[in-house]
């Protein structure tokens, strides 16, 4: 909970904040990335992944507007369009473009942003213990698709565990969005941990069938 | 408090300091800076090198008299250490095996274990006595050489065809290098540049400048593969091209895998008949020398005969191209292997791939190009000079980067970075095909009472294994307070710039100590090495650190003019005619110094400007404080004070 409250002060003291610009020395506001007045690169300002790509914060995240964000945002920031500025500038480019990427790379996952929006709303799913596959349907689910993976004998058998991983993948998904909808914190904790679990089969199949791809 | 001085403390002050001191009484340095806004493009290959230039969005590939584009990357040293690189240098292999290098791209960054591995099929004469760790050394005309110098001869050969062609100064560079090359040999290539008095803008992937070449050229949009055989190494890259974003979704490759090795299959087809005894390593040279000529003959006819000398004995040779295709087969099939597992990393199937574009002369070779369009399900791409599209791209980036482009190169990491955990296994940090620049974090703590250092092995790979994957570094962990073991708190931060490159640093939390950390590179050179290197070819490096000096002083001149004139647009009004004139007058004053050649006179000015206009930045500020508080909510400023926001 600790964290919660700081995020949420951050923000407060965020949206009246002014500071100076480093290089012409004039006003500017805590998320501004580029001074208004001198388009000098800026220090990273406090933002979560959603307000330094102006999205709104939400599980719901159309792929197109945030690449069309991102995109944007790099083609200002990028290191490469300070490569023959000072090695001031080139530094806190790279910093605002390392942001910028973790913001995408965050965002794009439905994985990584349902984790990290629940960590926005105080509950830490990467903490010890909440990992653990407690529901027996779940459970149940887990064991059966090992099983199915563990004994295919052919690329063909692994493709069918593939396909039907994905299908659980995008119907985990979509439970997601309702959950987050519903504000039901504790769906959102069970499917993002059978999500994790889903993920890492898909992978697991994967390797199984190149395994067996080189073995034939 | 001065604000702006910081920004001007050069970061290479203390190695300039050392240089300055060197050089001869007398003599006054002469800076022959080149023009600023002039950058060119290297493709540094394994078997050919390539330097262009582009200008208006026009990129030109620089030719000599001949009209030939490629510099050999052969190098023969001269009885008196001096390099000749090129045409002649490769006419001289046969001749004088000892005097000459080639493929020394393929030794970058590496270390005798590694070198050991693939010591037969070198034509290397790698020097023993170096095992101390460290990059390898190889002797060449009784002398014992890194690869690095060696690189930086074809640099400087490259760097001289640039200046004799345009007729000015060059001295940067945006450099290419394989997509796959670790953080070692990536290293390796920007001391080399330093060597040969090349700034690197840039570190640019091999296939992600050709695909900008191409994209740029065809008005490309979608998605696309490049396939990048070259002489030494294989890239893979899939990329997404969209109004003028490259994005490249996954890389992967070899980066012991290209021409070179289909060379060597030949080659140890001709040697199998030979007495393995009495082979020297001139004998190699020779040998591989005629199977490229096998190779470069077969990719267009089906069958010839090669006679091979050696000594008094000589046999000929017929091979057609079936048993030409059966010795390069299994090659092939890696290449293959590769390209599915990335189009798998970037989640696309042949039917959602446009185009594969072709780079690298071993894709003129038939097979290849027959089993890229298999794999791929489409005709490959090669409207673009294979050989020269990559330097035409590292040409379209160096203009990019000096005179400014529409165009985003969004490039990945190939390899995940990871660290040495319990029981030597491998605990990645930043996975493969991430976007750089990136930065990760991690949190370690102590496991013993009082412990007051600890040992971080640094390694690249996607190996379960630590000892499968490459050592980048290992660093220690000093002073860490003494605390009951799992209190302490040690941060460690890993970035990856958008060169690719690394760099490490940690505080302790709960202390906030920082520490300050050596990362000794497991195959890089150490400072030291550098430091005398850079002396031994010190006639040019001493002016063009004047050089480089006056213009970092010009760049942060420009930067603070800028932003004065920027604010004066904006805010001009919060001053009266008598302060106008006279920031005006310190502007014009730093405007005169800048034209000047005297470093003094420019930072000196540019002091001038910065303290004569600090209350006009007052006023700004108290300008951007007032409207701020019409906007906002009373009550959350006066919170936002309480929390020292």
């Amino acid at each position: 909970m600790d964290h919660a409250s700081a995020k949420t002060e951050g923000r407060i003291g965020k949206d009246a904040s002014i500071r100076p610009c480093w290089s012409c020395h004039g006003p500017l506001g805590a998320a501004d990335a580029l001074c208004p007045s001198c388009h000098a690169v800026q220090p990273l300002g406090q933002a979560d992944h959603y307000e330094r790509l102006g999205l709104a914060r939400g599980f719901g995240v159309e792929l197109k507007v945030l690449e069309a964000a991102y995109f944007k945002a790099q083609r200002s920031l990028h290191p490469d369009r300070f490569a023959t500025k000072t090695s001031k500038e080139k530094a806190l480019s790279q910093q605002q473009a390392t942001s910028l990427n973790d913001a995408y790379e965050t965002l794009k996952d439905p994985l990584k942003r349902a984790v990290y929006l629940a960590g926005l709303s105080g509950i830490n799913v990467l903490k010890e213990g909440c990992n653990a596959l407690t529901d027996p349907v779940i459970l149940m689910e887990a064991m059966e698709m090992r099983e199915a993976l563990a004994e295919a004998e052919t690329p063909d058998d692994v493709i069918v565990i593939t396909k039907r991983a994905h299908d659980e993948i995008g119907d985990c998904e979509a439970e997601l969005a309702t959950a987050f909808e519903n504000r039901d914190m504790d769906a959102v904790g069970t499917l993002i941990t059978r999500l994790k679990y889903l993920r890492k089969l898909a992978d697991e199949t994967r390797y199984r069938r190149a395994e067996l791809q080189s073995g034939s | 408090m001065k604000p702006g001085t910081a920004g001007r403390n050069c970061s290479r002050g203390l190695r300039s300091m050392a240089l300055l001191q060197i050089h001869e009484p007398g003599e006054t340095p002469a800076p022959h800076e080149g023009d600023r806004n002039l950058a060119v493009g290297i493709d540094l290959g394994t078997t050919n090198s390539v330097v262009a230039v582009s200008t208006d969005g026009k990129p030109k590939v620089l030719r000599d008299e001949e009209g030939e584009a490629l510099v050999p990357s052969v190098v023969a040293y001269a009885p008196d250490g001096s390099p000749v690189v090129g045409g002649l240098a490769k006419r001289l292999i046969a001749m004088k095996p000892d005097s000459v290098v080639s493929s020394i791209k393929r030794l970058m960054g590496r270390g005798i274990e590694d070198v050991k591995q693939v010591a037969g099929q070198l034509p290397f004469d790698v020097e023993p006595a170096f095992d101390a760790g460290g990059m390898v050394r190889i002797r060449v005309a009784g002398r014992t050489l890194t690869p690095v110098e060696i690189s930086s001869h074809i640099l400087t050969a490259l760097k001289k065809r640039a200046e004799e062609t345009l007729d000015r100064g060059v001295t940067r560079a945006v450099i290419t290098v394989p997509a796959y090359f670790d953080d070692a040999a990536r290293t390796a290539t920007k001391d080399a540049a330093r060597l040969a008095g090349l700034e690197v803008l840039r570190l640019v992937n091999e296939p992600t400048a050709a695909a900008l070449a191409y994209g740029l050229d065809k008005q490309a949009e979608g998605v696309y593969a490049v396939y990048d055989l070259g002489g030494g190494t294989f890239d893979i890259s899939v990329l997404r091209l969209e109004k003028g974003v490259f994005q490249v979704l996954a890389t992967g490759g070899d980066a012991a895998l290209g021409g070179d090795d289909f060379d060597h299959a030949i080659a140890e087809h001709f040697l199998r008949d030979w007495d393995g005894a009495a082979l020297g390593s001139g004998h190699v040279k020779q040998a591989v020398a005629a199977a490229r000529q096998v190779k470069e003959a077969l990719s267009t006819d089906l069958e010839g005969t090669w006679g091979f000398q050696m000594g008094d004995v000589k046999k000929a040779y017929h091979i057609d191209r079936a048993t030409f295709e059966g010795l390069i087969e299994s090659l092939v099939r890696r290449t293959l292997d590769i390209c599915q597992s990335v189009m798998e990393d970037a989640d696309v199937g042949p039917k959602d791939i446009q185009g594969v574009v072709l780079v690298g002369g071993s894709t003129r070779v038939p097979l290849v190009r027959r089993s890229i369009g298999k794999i791929f399900e489409c005709e490959p791409l090669a409207d673009i000079d294979p050989d020269e599209v990559v330097a035409v791209g590292a040409a379209l980036q160096a203009e990019a980067l000096t005179v400014g482009s529409n165009t985003l190169l969004l490039d990945v990491t190939p390899l995940s970075l990871g660290i040495e955990t319990m029981g030597g296994l491998t605990e990645k940090i930043i996975p493969r095909n991430t976007p750089i620049p990136v930065a990760k974090a991690q949190e370690f703590t102590t496991y013993q009472d009082g412990q007051s250092a600890m040992a971080v092995h640094v390694v690249q790979g996607e190996r379960e294994m630590v000892t499968q994957n490459r050592s980048l570094a290992r660093f220690t962990l000093r002073g860490i307070p003494p605390m009951t073991a799992g209190a302490a708190r040690i941060r460690v931060s890993y970035a990856v710039d958008a060169d690719g490159l690394l760099t490490v640093s940690a505080r302790e939390e709960t202390t906030g100590t920082e520490q300050s950390i050596e990362v000794k590179p497991s195959y890089g050179l150490s400072e030291e090495e550098m430091s005398t290197m850079l002396y031994d070819s010190m006639k040019h490096a001493k002016d063009d650190m004047t050089a480089r000096l006056l213009a970092e002083a010009r760049v942060e001149a420009g930067r603070l003019a800028n932003a004065v004139r920027a604010a004066l647009a904006v805010d001009g009004d919060l001053i009266d005619d008598g302060e106008r004139k006279d920031i005006d007058g310190l502007l014009d004053a730093l405007d005169k110094a800048v034209a000047g050649e005297d470093r003094d006179a420019i930072s000196a000015s540019a002091d001038a400007l910065e303290e004569g206009t600090r209350a006009f930045a007052e006023k700004r500020m108290d300008r951007g404080i007032r409207a701020a508080l019409r906007g906002a909510d009373v009550n959350s400023l006066e919170r936002a004070a309480r929390t020292g926001d």
